[in-house]
Order: structure tokens, then sequence, then C-alpha cells
């Protein structure tokens, strides 16, 4: 990938923490409500992978940490935000909230809210297209904690049985919630749990945004090619909480220290300096222009947009008018 | 029209969704080279292949979840779980997923997913092979739930329920799969939403679905020849919406109302029904309504025990007899 490139995709991160960081505020004034679970710290992860992959062409599922898999998928960061403050024009029209980002039409398949609950879904997914007979893959982001769900094992093993192409990402930030993965896995390498099932893996520096790409391009060549699935574990970081309501006491203020000198903002920013495509001034500009977007486009948008109206309250549980209700009468 | 029995016009259902459709596929334990437990997929792993004819690992919660997955992409699975006790390891999936993703997705997702399964109580299976799950399901919003009581519904619900557009699941019965009856020769869609009359009747309702359609057509029989009571049947075929209004025309016609369930009593068909009643037609009852259900226990092993537990026409007969003061 060219300098160039990088660039703009330094400049796609970095909106995508100010976006992160404008939502907890935004939980603080109360226009956001529910649960909500944050990405900064892990920006590499899904830029690295989705760089390396085809996003809008590629199917792309996760867990409810999703808003920044969304945007990167292509979905408008207004409609992102509309659905987290609860609007009609949300991507979800209000109804999913921030754990149920879906944009269909840009073949983001969703944030599922139940820890492991989207591993067989992938595979589905896979599935679909292996008979549609398309290049598509399906990628899986999840956490490491959804690796202790019987999913895990049960897709793992269909998706090697019938060579599946869906692309496995693991961002291992080291907790459960509160729970630290030592206490709480065996294995703690992950990608060597896999090799139960004959699937190929490989684990990567996730803060790097070079390295997760590089290790992303291996990845989503091998799916695509016909090969089966791949899984792809990525060592990271979260910096706030689970979610809002975590109070996050129980990680070392030295690991946490330890983890922000690795930022992977930072590293991708200093080594774009560092080779003359980027000046601290640029840098500087280009997180206040941002800032601005974020503040006049994103949150006036979701502030402006109308609520779903109440009457609706009961539209989208079964299909509309569906004929074979009927016998086929229409 | 043919006599074919229940798991013949199940398969049949299955032949000519597969026939018509490319994206039909059959997944589920033991499916395609041996053609099903109860043999409701026989010989089409050898019509289709094993990419539609799919033998799943023993991984109810993982292959279902698959399906669901599948499902978005346009792909229509028919998943048979085995055994409707297995069903509880698939809950998260059906539930939290199918059931949902249409409402959560704000309309953008649909999960046009068939799960198929045995429930019931058969012959000595034990607790943790005899669970009556049909309550759990019906009281799932976004989930249609349906239960043929005789190979003609058997036949065409699975129809229907292939090309419908949200999750349905179709409650069968282990001890009716050898169950004959006349399937229509032509093409045959069951209405997903409804209830039939299966015995036309003045002075009494008994509300049955699946096998306990069978005993209230005994009882009516028994009741008519004993004491001249005249019990209309009515199928509940369709248990997720109720036919709330197939319920008030009935009760408002006899003024009286049995429902016989199979399962246990709580949180069941038979509250359900009675509260429909409630809400539709109270002022056109003549008696308090009654419901015949299981024991709420464990299904024994004992063949005594096991026929203690669970109702039967004589049951319904007595209930009525209560009923009426014979």
């Amino acid at each position: 990938m060219k300098n160039a490139e990088k660039k703009r995709v330094l400049r796609e991160m970095l909106f995508a923490r100010r976006f992160e960081e404008r939502c907890y505020e935004a939980y603080v004034e109360r226009n956001i409500g529910g649960f909500l679970h944050l990405y900064p710290g892990e920006e590499a992860c899904a830029f690295g992978v989705l760089e390396a992959a085809q996003p809008g062409h590629d199917y792309v599922i996760t867990s409810y940490r999703d808003h920044v898999h969304a945007i990167k998928s292509g979905s408008d960061p207004r409609r992102v935000m509309a659905e987290l403050f609860a609007k009609e024009t949300g991507v979800s029209k209000g109804r999913g909230g921030s754990m149920h980002i879906f944009d269909v039409a840009n073949r983001f398949m969703g944030g599922y809210a139940l820890v492991g609950g989207p591993f067989p879904l992938a595979a589905g997914i896979a599935k679909g297209i292996q008979m549609q007979g398309g290049d598509e893959i399906c990628i899986c982001f999840l956490g490491d904690a959804a690796n202790n769900q019987g999913t895990f094992h049960e897709s793992l093993n269909m998706a090697a049985l019938w060579n599946l192409p869906v692309l496995y990402v693991c961002e291992n930030n080291l907790y459960g919630i509160g729970t630290r993965i030592d206490r709480s896995t065996a294995v703690i390498d992950q990608y060597k749990r896999v090799s139960g099932y004959n699937i190929p893996s490989a684990q990567e520096d996730g803060q790097d945004f070079d390295l997760v790409y590089k290790a992303a391009s291996k990845a989503v060549k091998h799916v695509r090619s016909g090969k089966g699935p791949y899984f792809l574990e990525l060592m990271t970081y979260r910096y706030r909480g689970h979610s809002m309501s975590d109070s996050n006491a129980y990680r070392a203020k030295k690991e946490e220290r330890m983890w922000s000198g690795r930022d992977p903002l930072i590293i991708l920013r200093d080594r774009l300096i560092e080779a003359g495509e980027l000046t601290k001034e640029e840098f500087k500009d280009m997180d206040t222009e941002i800032l601005d977007e974020i503040e006049d486009e994103v949150i006036r948008f979701a502030t402006d947009s109308p609520e779903p109206p109440v009457s609706e309250v009961e539209q989208f549980v079964l299909a509309e008018n569906d004929p074979w209700v009927r016998g086929g009468v229409k | 029209m043919a006599e074919i029995m229940y798991w013949e016009a199940i398969r049949r259902a299955h032949d000519e969704e597969m026939a018509n459709d490319p994206m039909v596929i059959a997944m589920g334990e033991d499916i395609g080279v041996v053609g099903g437990t109860y043999k409701a997929t026989t010989g089409l792993y050898d019509k289709y292949g094993e990419d539609r004819v799919i033998d799943t690992p023993i991984s109810e919660n993982g292959y279902t979840g698959l399906g669901i997955g599948a499902s978005f992409l346009g792909v229509r699975p028919i998943i048979e779980i085995m055994s409707v006790n297995f069903a509880w390891l698939a809950m998260d999936q059906i539930f939290n997923t199918a059931a949902k993703v249409r409402y959560m997705s704000g309309g953008q997702l649909e999960a046009p997913v068939v799960i198929r399964s045995p429930g019931g109580t058969a012959h000595q299976l034990g607790s943790q092979h005899s669970a009556r799950m049909e309550k759990v399901f019906m009281g799932i919003a976004g989930l249609r739930v349906v239960t043929p009581s005789n190979p003609r519904q058997a036949y065409g619900l699975l129809k229907s329920a292939v090309r419908c557009n949200d999750p349905v699941f179709i409650n069968e019965h282990e001890l009716m799969y050898n169950m004959k009856g006349a399937v229509p020769d032509a093409e045959y869609f069951h209405p997903l939403e409804g209830s039939e009359v299966a015995r036309q009747g003045r002075d009494v309702t008994l509300f049955g679905y699946n096998i306990s359609v069978h005993w209230c057509l005994q009882a009516a029989e028994q009741l008519s020849k004993d004491h001249g009571i005249e019990a209309e049947v009515i199928d509940l075929y369709t248990l997720s919406p109720l036919d709330r209004e197939g319920i008030r025309n009935s009760v408002s016609k006899t003024h009286r109302a049995v429902i016989v369930e199979e399962a246990e009593p709580a949180v069941g068909v038979g509250a359900e029904v009675m509260a429909i009643i409630n809400e539709e037609c109270f002022f056109e009852l003549d008696a308090a309504p009654l419901r015949v259900s299981a024991l709420n226990i464990p299904i024994p092993y004992n063949h005594a025990l096991e026929k203690a537990a669970l109702p039967n026409a004589g049951d319904v007969v007595e209930a009525v007899r209560k009923m009426f003061g014979v």
C-alpha cells in the first residue's frame, strides 16, 4: 500500500476514534441510551482487515462493538450516529441501537449482542455465497472471550468440513468484560485453538496497521481463492471499559499505559511523518477538520432527525402481507 | 387423492420445494445418507446431492445458526431437529437471531428458515426425549408456529412454510409419522394462519392440536354415543398466532370449551386459548372452560407412570361429563 493511501486510512481511523469519543460524550449527555461498547484502541484491526478485503462486496458481521466496522463497511456515519440517538433515520431505523447496527445495502450484516452468536451466522452467510457461486467472502469479527462459546467450536468444525469462504478475525483485547484471558481460557494463544479443526491461522500485532494489513491480505487471499476458512488473531486493547457501565477498575494502570504507548493511530502517524508523507501540523489540521465534521454533520444530523413514530411499534415483527400465510392466496 | 403417511407427505413437500427452487436446502442430523430418523428426507440425498441435503454434525445451535445465516442471502433452509428436546440447544439462534433479526435491523434482514421437529411424547423414551415444547415456541414474537395433525396439513404447511419469508417452527409428533391420510394429488399450500373444524358440533367445543385433535375426535364420538352430547372439534394447526376468530366463532356457537393439550398446563396452549375466550367471547359462555393437560412432572420411563402423566381421550370425555354434570 502506498503512503498516500495510508494517509487516507489514517484519516479514517482518526475519524473512527473521534466518532467513538463523541459517542461517549453523547452517552453522558443522555442522547444515547442502553449499552454502549466503544472501539478506541482497536482501530487497526477493523481497518487493516477491511482495507485488505472489499467492504461493500464482502460480507461483514460482528458483535455489539460494531459502529466502526459498519462505517468502514460503507455506512454513512450520520446514520450510524442517528441509530445511536434512536432516530428513524438510523441505519436500523432506531429499532436496533448501538449493539444492532445493520446496513445490508453495504453488506454489513449486523451487530449481535449474544457473545459468540455470529460464528454460525457467518458460516451460514459463507454457505449462501458458496451456493450463489460468487467470489465474496464473509468476514466475522469477534473478541477473544467469544471463543469460549460452543458456537466457536461448532462453527469452525462446519466451516472446515464444508470448505466455507469465511474469515474469522479474533480481536483479542485480553478481557471478557472484566475477566482477563488467563483467568477464563486455558489456551491463551487463540490462533492455536483452531488447529483442532484443520483451519490455517495466524497471530499478529493488532496495533500496527501495516502488519494487520499484510496478515489480512494473506488471509483474504486464502479464503477468496476457495481454500476454505482462515482464522486471524489480532492482539489489541480497548482503552475504555467493556461498556459504559463498566468501571474499568480491574486493569492495572501500568498495563493501560503500556498499551496507550502502542496506540494504532500514533504508530501509523509517526510512520507517515518519518516517511515524509505527513507533518504534525497536517495531522493536527486533519483532527480539527474531523472534529468539526462530526459536530456539524454527524451530531447535527442525529440531533435533528425525527424519532420513529410510536404508531409503527409493531412494524417489522413479521413479513407484511406474505401470501403464503394464506396458502398462496394473494 | 392418495392416502399416504405423514412422513411421506413431509418428504413429498421437501422434494417438490427442492425441485422448484435451487436455493431450498435440507439440513439436520442423519437426514442425508440415512434419510432421516423418521424417513422424512428419504432419497433426497441421492437426488439433490450433499450440498443441498446436508448431514450436519451434532451441533444444534451451530447448524441452526448456519441455516439462519444462509437464509440472509436468500437460501431457504429446511432444518430438521431430530427431537424437539434437542431444540433447547438451538434456542439461542432461533430466539435471539431468527425471531428478532427483522425487527432489530429495521426490516433490512429476514430469516426465512423452516425448523421442523418431532415434539410430543412417544413410548418410554424417558424424561429427556419426551418434551413438549410448543408452548415455548409460541411465546416468541417474530416466529410462526404450526403443528400438523394429519398428512395433508404436514404436506401443505411445510410447502407454505418454505415459501413464507418468516421463520416457521413446525411441531410434528413422533407417534404420527406413520399415520395415513388423504393428501391432494395436485400441489397444495396450507395456510400458515387459521384453524379447521375437524368435527361439527353444537354442545361443546373441544380444542386440540397435533395429536390431541385425535383424542378430541375419539372423545366426541363417545360423548355422542353415550350422552348425546355433540362436540365440535377445532384443530388449532396454528399455535402462533392463534386463530382468535376461529376460537370466538366456535365458542359463540357451543357456549362451552375444553382445551386439550399434550403438554403440562402451566403457560400453555390451554391457558392461552382460555385467555382468548375471555377476551373475545366471555359472555357467550354457559360454563367455565376446562383444560385437559399432562401432569406437571418430567416424563417417567415406566409405562404405567408415563400413561398416568399424559392425557388421553378418556380424560377428555371425563372433563366434558364433569362440565355437563352427567
